[in-house]
């Protein structure tokens, strides 16, 4: 299926709009938001849906955006059965970012979903095991936000390398 | 002295710390094991050891200054991080890149395809007991670095292609040493068949362990060998052609029940061994049809200096030696990149390890962990 | 011992005299057997790196003295000048104790192990039975330092290592027992009037206990892979599993300590090979001279000694080739393949080497016939393995590197072709050019 038909499917079955992006030149992938609350509805019926099939969940990445205020959430799906791509998207409130979890309908999900909450700070509802992955577990701060500031030490350990040389030769 | 906290949950499990620093030579990766004896419960992976920030890196570079750092994503694979990263750059800026090129991107890839498989098929003997095979390997991949090295300048982390193409020519006398490389190792698969591929006890401590089935393996992300042992017919170059793989024939080893050993099935640790043996026999096959046809031109497409990709975003994906490498770029049609995304094997192989975990022996684990191909860079990048 | 206990009893001495004559003696002896192991203990070292090196198409070391032959004194200076480290919670009696058990579990052995006709420390009449007996001491000492090393994963290993010492010694033990049943005694050397368990075979192959018959071929074959089990040798190096357990229960033990160890364990390759020459190789019994012949002269004595330490290195040489080709079984196939395969076997060797000396009379034609056909069959084994030796080494072609002692001799492989500095290639083409 073409990814437009596949966005009208989703919409059809949601019942709500959905954003459409798609350059006129075929300048990079299209893609399509749904809303926050019809994030996991989505999933599942990109999973399930019998013209749909998307049984390979590629990656799930966190990007953040402070001049729209969100947090947005990426999906690639994939489907090996019927070989099409596509490109869903939600947005979370940069505040207080906070989103189902689609675990159930891809296991794969999990650790994503772990880094994404480790680096960019969103909570996922749901999770099983959610806690930090990449950083240790008492690290302040989400590192993947733009306006991520790096503390000055972890335990007493300086982060930057002059500070570093300095408790050196004290 | 620090306080000592109990993890168990009950006082006949033991937990033991397969910890950061380890001889599976597979990188800083950390397991939590809960065990019985002999037998796990479960075994729960930490990752992070090896964290460089890598992706957020990507927005205080430029683009093409960000070349350098998609070797470090995974140094065993860089000719392959290489190519994704360029690959989605050039998509968004509509770049082709010349037929040259494209061939030769093809050949420092499938290179590099054998020299991991070669520390990849050394590491599952080596952890399983018999180190010589490691050592026959490491042997063969020196020449490859010879090769590489030659080619671009290193032997590991090679910074080999850029943005529209690759860096640096080749010459017949490097062609004609490739070839005589190949001639040289072919053989030698026959000989690495004999040795340790056929070995009762490398067998029995693989046949039927820790079988991953198809619907879990796509369901978990598992790719590449991985998956293909598990019975799923999918190979990115072939069902999702780029590059020059159009041009080049070569078959996609599947895993099966009762290949190579009655007791083996599909999905099981041996069947993950088997198909990465198979794949070397293939890429070589794809290096001496590549040496044929590869065609006079330029070896790298005009890009402007400053590289201003269009506000869009693009994922693109090859197929690794580990399986797809996927890179999701998002440019603001700024000179840094807004976001960068690299989608490793790796780092779903480990996530799967906890599921199938439980049942399985200690030294199943690390059997499994060797098959599935986990490496720390690729995880944590 | 046995020779110099009656020469004291000769003398004429105080009353106190002559036992304190004979403990000095037995100390003096005890050193020189303890030395003698030591040093064998050292050069298996260096001929398992030589060797490992080889195997692995690599040198091995080279650098200290003329073959690397050196290598092991300097490494065993090294361990001697480390840090005496022990562990923070560890149970600091038993880690003390640990190494030394293991010490005296193997080298404890080597009093009752022949080297030559006379050169045997003490000849005991249960000179077997014994070296089985104290080889069992090393679980212990492996037990404890499992546990005292206050380490998981010292601990695993240790339990692991003691489940498979202690198994192993059952198909080890019926191995011995085929061989005791055809010699009718315990005792390794024995003398003329009652012969030991080399004096009853011959110097000929065929009169090797190892084709003496069938089943006699089975309880070798037995008794080599429980040795080697018994060893903690891959394959079945599961207790020190590199990959795995760091090094097992020797994780936490550096310095001298580790050295105790080491030495142990390569000592008891050579045990293991000693006792399995003594028992089926006709140990210093050498073709072609009895050993009523071979008492008189003491040049015939050194040949028998360079006989039996010749077999005895060529089994270390197969253990060190084993390890080396084969990976390591996991441990519920280890104590599978002894309780479900070994000991069953065992059990069948014993019973059929009964059937066998009711059956066939020792001395007739049928009973000569049984060895020679065994031998015959045995050697036929060994001309195939060669013949298909020399089938790959036709077939490798020039990728063949029979550099045995490695040199430096350039084979026919040898890329002329090597890039070391980044254009240099591209220099030299534009140069020809």
């Amino acid at each position: 299926m073409e990814a437009v038909e596949i966005k009208n499917l989703l919409q059809q079955q949601l019942g709500v709009d959905i954003e459409w992006c798609s350059d006129e030149n075929g300048v990079g992938d299209p893609f399509a938001v749904v809303p926050a609350e019809k994030w996991l509805e989505a999933c599942r019926l990109a999973r399930g849906h019998e013209q749909l099939q998307f049984d390979y969940l590629r990656a799930l990445t966190g990007t953040d955006r402070p001049e729209q205020e969100v947090i947005e959430v990426v999906a690639h799906l994939f489907s090996y059965r019927l070989r099409h791509p596509f490109v869903l998207k939600t947005r979370a409130q940069r505040t207080q970012p906070v989103l189902d979890s689609i675990s159930a309908v891809w296991p794969a999900a999990e650790w994503y979903e772990r880094e994404i909450f480790d680096l960019l700070g969103v909570d996922f509802r749901g999770h099983r095991d959610l806690r930090r992955i990449m950083m240790p577990d008492d690290w302040p701060g989400h590192p993947l936000r733009k306006d991520y500031q790096q503390p000055d030490d972890y335990h007493g350990i300086p982060t930057s390398r002059p500070r570093a040389e300095e408790q050196a030769n004290d | 002295m620090t306080e000592l906290v109990r993890i168990a949950e009950n006082r006949q499990e033991l937990v033991l710390n397969m910890g950061p620093h380890h001889p599976s030579t597979h990188g800083v990766l950390r397991f939590l094991v809960h065990t019985d004896g002999e037998v796990m419960s479960r075994a729960v992976p930490e990752v992070g050891y090896l964290h460089r920030g890598l992706e957020k890196m990507a927005e205080s570079v430029n683009w093409a200054g960000y070349m350098p750092f998609t070797d470090r994503v995974n140094y065993l694979e860089a000719m392959f991080t290489n190519q994704v990263y360029a690959m989605a750059v050039e998509r968004l800026l509509g770049v082709e890149v010349p037929e040259r090129a494209e061939f030769l991107r093809v050949i420092a890839c499938e290179l590099n395809r054998l020299a991991n498989h070669f520390i990849t098929l050394g590491c599952i003997t080596m952890d399983l007991g018999a180190f010589t095979p490691f050592v026959y390997l490491l042997r063969e991949r020196e020449t490859i670095n010879d090769l590489i090295e030659s080619l671009c300048g290193n032997r590991v982390t090679h910074n080999y292609m850029r943005i529209g193409g690759v860096a640096h020519d080749v010459d017949d006398d490097w062609l004609r040493h490739l070839e005589k490389f190949l001639d040289h190792f072919e053989p030698l698969i026959e000989e690495f068949r004999a040795l340790i591929v056929g070995n009762e006890i490398l067998v029995r401590r693989m046949a039927p362990v820790a079988v991953i089935c198809a619907e879990d393996a796509v369901a978990w992300g598992l790719v590449g060998p991985n998956l293909r042992a598990s019975g799923v017919d999918w190979d990115v170059r072939r069902d999702l052609p780029y590059s020059a793989y159009p041009q080049v024939e070569f078959s996609v080893p599947l895993g099966r029940d009762g290949q190579g050993d009655a007791q083996s099935i599909a999905g099981d640790c041996y069947q993950r061994f088997l198909v990465r043996v198979e794949e070397v026999r293939q890429s070589c096959r794809i290096l001496r049809q590549c040496l044929q046809k590869l065609p006079a031109g330029d070896i790298k497409a005009k890009v402007p200096k400053l590289i201003k990709p269009p506000a869009a975003e693009c994922y693109a994906a090859v197929e690794g030696a580990r399986g797809e490498i996927g890179c999701y770029v998002v440019s603001d049609g700024g000179p840094k990149p807004y976001r960068v995304k690299w989608r490793t094997s790796s780092f779903s192989a480990m996530s799967i390890i906890e599921h199938i975990s439980p049942g399985l022996m200690i030294a199943d684990l690390v059997a499994v962990i060797a098959t599935l191909d986990v490496i720390a860079p690729e995880t944590d990048r | 011992m046995h020779s110099i206990y009656q020469a004291i009893e000769q003398l004429s001495l105080g009353p106190w005299g002559r036992d304190i004559l004979f403990a000095l003696a037995v100390l003096v002896v005890a050193a020189a057997v303890f030395m003698v192991a030591l040093t064998i203990a050292g050069v298996l070292v260096w001929v398992e790196r030589r060797v490992a090196g080889r195997v692995q198409s690599r040198i091995g070391p080279n650098r200290v003295g003329p073959i690397g032959i050196l290598q092991w004194l300097a490494d065993g200076l090294k361990l001697f000048m480390k840090e005496d480290l022990i562990p923070e919670c560890a149970d600091r009696p038993l880690y003390r104790l640990a190494p030394y058990l293991l010490m005296v579990g193997v080298f404890g052995a080597f009093a009752a192990v022949p080297f030559g006709q006379a050169l045997i420390a003490a000849d005991l009449n249960v000179g077997i039975l014994y070296i089985l007996a104290v080889t069992s001491l090393s679980a212990v000492g492996i037990l404890m330092s499992g546990w005292a090393s206050n380490n998981k994963w010292s601990l695993l290993g240790g339990i692991r290592s003691a489940a498979q010492i202690v198994s192993y010694e059952v198909p080890a033990a019926l191995g011995v027992l085929s061989v005791v049943l055809l010699a009718g005694t315990l005792q390794m050397n024995g003398t003329e009037m009652a012969p030991g368990i080399i004096r009853s075979q011959g110097g000929w192959p065929w009169q090797w206990y190892i084709f003496h018959n069938p089943f006699a071929l089975m309880a070798f074959f037995v008794y080599f892979t429980a040795a080697v089990a018994e060893g903690n040798r891959t394959p079945f190096d599961l207790p020190e599993a590199e990959s795995e357990l760091v090094a097992g229960f020797n994780t936490e033990y550096s310095g001298m300590r580790f050295a105790g160890f080491f030495l142990a364990e390569f000592a008891n390759v050579y045990l293991m090979s000693a006792v399995a020459t003594t028992l089926f190789f006709g140990g210093w019994q050498v073709p072609g001279l009895t050993p009523a012949e071979m008492q008189s002269s003491p040049w015939l004595q050194l040949l028998g000694l360079a006989v039996f330490v010749a077999k005895a290195g060529v089994g270390c040489f197969v253990v060190v080739w084993i390890r080396w080709t084969f990976p390591r079984l996991r441990v519920d196939q280890l104590m599978g393949l002894c309780y479900r395969y070994l000991i069953p076997i065992g059990f069948a060797c014993l019973l059929g080497n009964a059937a066998y000396l009711l059956l066939v009379p020792a001395g007739s034609l049928a009973d000569n016939v049984v060895h020679w056909a065994t031998a015959a069959f045995g050697l036929l084994v060994l001309a195939l393995f060669f013949w298909r030796v020399g089938y790959h080494l036709r077939r490798s072609g020039e990728r063949l590197d029979l550099d045995l002692l490695a040199r430096g001799r350039r084979g026919p492989f040898e890329p002329r072709w090597q890039h070391r500095a980044w254009g240099a290639h591209r220099r030299q083409a534009a140069k020809e050019a």
